[in-house]
């Protein structure tokens, strides 16, 4: 199996025009673009065509953009231990839209689906199990959102009176600070007018 | 603590008891941290493992959110904190690919070298434990001695015992004390007897053998289709291991085996262990041997700080020095699955970079996770008694699985 990565692409991509929106090859990995609607055929065919042989999901997460319009992206990485390669696939979606769950694909999803579920608010189609998994019982919101806050909304605390963990909203002694190094001279490896300067 | 409610709600008539839950945990000395496990009984077998995980969650991938990439490396530690250097091994290697930098050889060797001390330590710790649970006292207290060894020379290069802080992107902290190898030397040859008598204390022990053999059993195909990595994988039957398959660092120079079961019981996982930590004594001769000289990082001081002699005399180092503490360094636009293999199997940094100061996201994927999420499976059928082996058998930490 010598397969280059670009070619493993392409391979992927004429098996299941449906399914890949696009791919591309950076820093020797491979990003498969999928559509959302069709990711469990892609799935299914990435699993058991011999020629990918994914036997593996190792890792699924989102990913949030606050300014696109599908804000949330679910990433899937995938292993095929056989040919000793690993591809990445990734759907959008937005708060509302299910994601079609793989959990029947490989029972390795149920929790990191779960997870996406608590941390992102992403729903999974098909996962009947969807609790959540890290945060606290009765938790509210979906902590790694970028819109929520660091410091999340309450905090707990012992009451020696009520003699039970009591709930409050946080009080910072100090405000949250943010610091934006950000400045137009220190981000910029390319200044304007530069650009021949590097072609070189 | 363990409570039990019986018959929940059944009362009418030819309902005997059925099935009762059972809470395992999350304050219960097998239950290897804060597992809470509710686990479905019929008598004393098991008929659905349910686990609670989170309770030691402590938003570990939201802090980096709001650090440089230095500032980060530190949470790695307070992962899987029996095996620190070996996550920081795997951020320091994801941003070093999105840096496109390659640190120096010493700093390859040094790193494969404590990314095996942590092996050693980490598999001490569980093989140790996991015999306290099924009722082999001995081992803890001889391995715990060996472990405290280990960690004077995690104490010599890095300064803490425990929280290292000491693989950073571009290579380590601070060059190796003199001297240290030589007492590493000189350890792995007294560290060989001690496995040696490790396993005359366990592997023909009957009750040993009692407990874990044909518990737990884990098909290769379930294996890999739970996510399995790492020792358990390979206790199963797979020879897949990442130091070879898609190695790091100076892993590919490096002469050893890949120790496989066949099985995939409880007992396999305690012999991969094992022969892991001999295969883990081969590499760090090998290390020790082969060290070159040279810098331990590398010498472009936007990512890695200059000496403190430098800054005493030169104006642009103390600069340097300044900025990277402050604002740190700026990581080009990106994103990377990084993996190493970690004592516990894969342990993969998901890593996007937006070209500023600090990680845009950061997922940590523990392979505690994974075995973990196994446990139903693995449990149902099983005695009461056998979870607390198999759980023992997974090596779960909950720093790495709540992260």
């Amino acid at each position: 199996m010598t397969m280059t990565q670009a070619s493993l692409a392409e391979g992927i991509a004429a098996s299941c025009p449906h399914s890949v929106l696009s791919w591309q090859e950076r820093l020797g990995e491979v990003r498969i673009d999928a559509r959302r609607e069709h990711l469990r055929t892609l799935m299914r065919t990435l699993r058991d065509d011999p020629r990918f042989a994914f036997a593996q999901l190792m890792d699924l997460c989102g990913v949030d953009w606050p300014d696109r319009p599908e804000r949330f992206d679910v990433v899937y990485n995938l292993l095929a231990p056989v040919a000793n390669r690993r591809v990445r696939v990734v759907v959008t979606t937005d708060e509302a839209t299910p994601v079609p769950s793989v959990v029947d694909i490989w029972p390795a999803a149920g929790w990191f689906e779960r997870e996406a579920w608590d941390l992102f608010g992403i729903v999974f189609e098909g996962n009947l199990d969807l609790r959540r998994i890290l945060t606290d019982y009765g938790f509210e919101g979906h902590p790694l959102r970028k819109d929520f806050p660091l410091t999340g909304h309450v905090e707990l605390r012992y009451d020696e009176e009520a003699k039970r963990l009591v709930y409050e909203p946080v009080k910072l002694v100090q405000d949250f600070r943010n610091f934006d190094f950000l400045s137009p001279w220190e981000g910029m490896t390319t200044l304007p007018g530069d650009e021949k300067v590097h072609r070189g | 603590m363990v409570e039990v409610v019986i018959g929940a709600g059944e009362t009418g008539p030819g309902a005997a008891i059925r099935t009762h839950t059972m809470n395992f945990g999350p304050q219960h000395p097998a239950a290897h941290g804060v597992l809470r496990m509710v686990l479905e009984m019929d008598g004393e077998v098991v008929e659905r493992a349910d686990p609670h995980i989170g309770l030691l969650h402590r938003g570990t991938e939201k802090l980096i959110e709001y650090k440089t990439y230095m500032q980060a490396v530190p949470y790695f530690d307070r992962l899987d904190y029996v095996s620190p250097m070996c996550q920081e091994h795997a951020f320091a290697l994801a941003v070093e690919k999105l840096l496109g930098i390659t640190p120096p050889p010493r700093a390859q060797y040094i790193r494969v070298l404590f990314a095996e001390i942590s092996r050693i330590l980490n598999h001490l710790l569980n093989i140790t434990t996991f015999g306290l649970d099924i009722g082999a006292i001995t081992p803890v207290f001889w391995g715990f001695e060996e472990r405290e060894r280990l960690m004077e020379f995690h104490e010599a290069a890095s300064g803490a015992r425990l929280h290292a802080n000491y693989f950073r992107p571009g290579g380590v902290a601070k060059d190796l004390p003199p001297g240290l190898t030589d007492r590493i030397m000189s350890w792995t040859e007294s560290f060989v007897c001690f496995v040696d008598d490790l396993e005359t204390l366990l592997n023909e022990n009957r009750i040993w053998k009692q407990r874990s053999v044909d518990i737990g059993v884990m098909p290769l195909e379930e294996a890999l289709a739970w996510g399995w990595s790492g020792p358990c994988l390979r206790a199963s039957g797979a020879a897949w291991d990442l130091r070879k398959a898609q190695p790091y660092d100076v892993y590919a120079e490096m002469d050893f085996d890949i120790p496989v079961g066949r099985n995939g019981d409880c007992y396999d996982r305690y012999l991969v262990r094992v022969a892991e930590m001999r295969e883990s004594v081969k590499i760090i001769r090998q290390c020790i041997a082969r060290m070159p000289d040279g810098p331990v990082k590398t010498q472009d001081h936007k990512i890695t700080p200059p000496s403190r002699a430098e800054m005493k005399t030169s104006m642009e180092a103390l600069i340097h020095h300044f900025k990277l503490y402050t604002e740190g360094y700026h990581v080009p636009a990106g994103e990377t699955y990084t993996v190493v293999e970690a004592p516990k199997g894969e342990f993969g940094v998901y890593l996007i970079a937006d070209g500023t100061n600090r990680p845009y996201r950061c997922k940590i994927r523990a392979p505690g996770f994974a075995h973990l999420q196994a446990m139903d499976r693995l449990a149902k059928g099983h005695m009461l008694a056998d979870t607390v082996a198999i759980i023992g058998s997974l090596d779960i930490v909950f720093g790495e699985i709540d992260r």
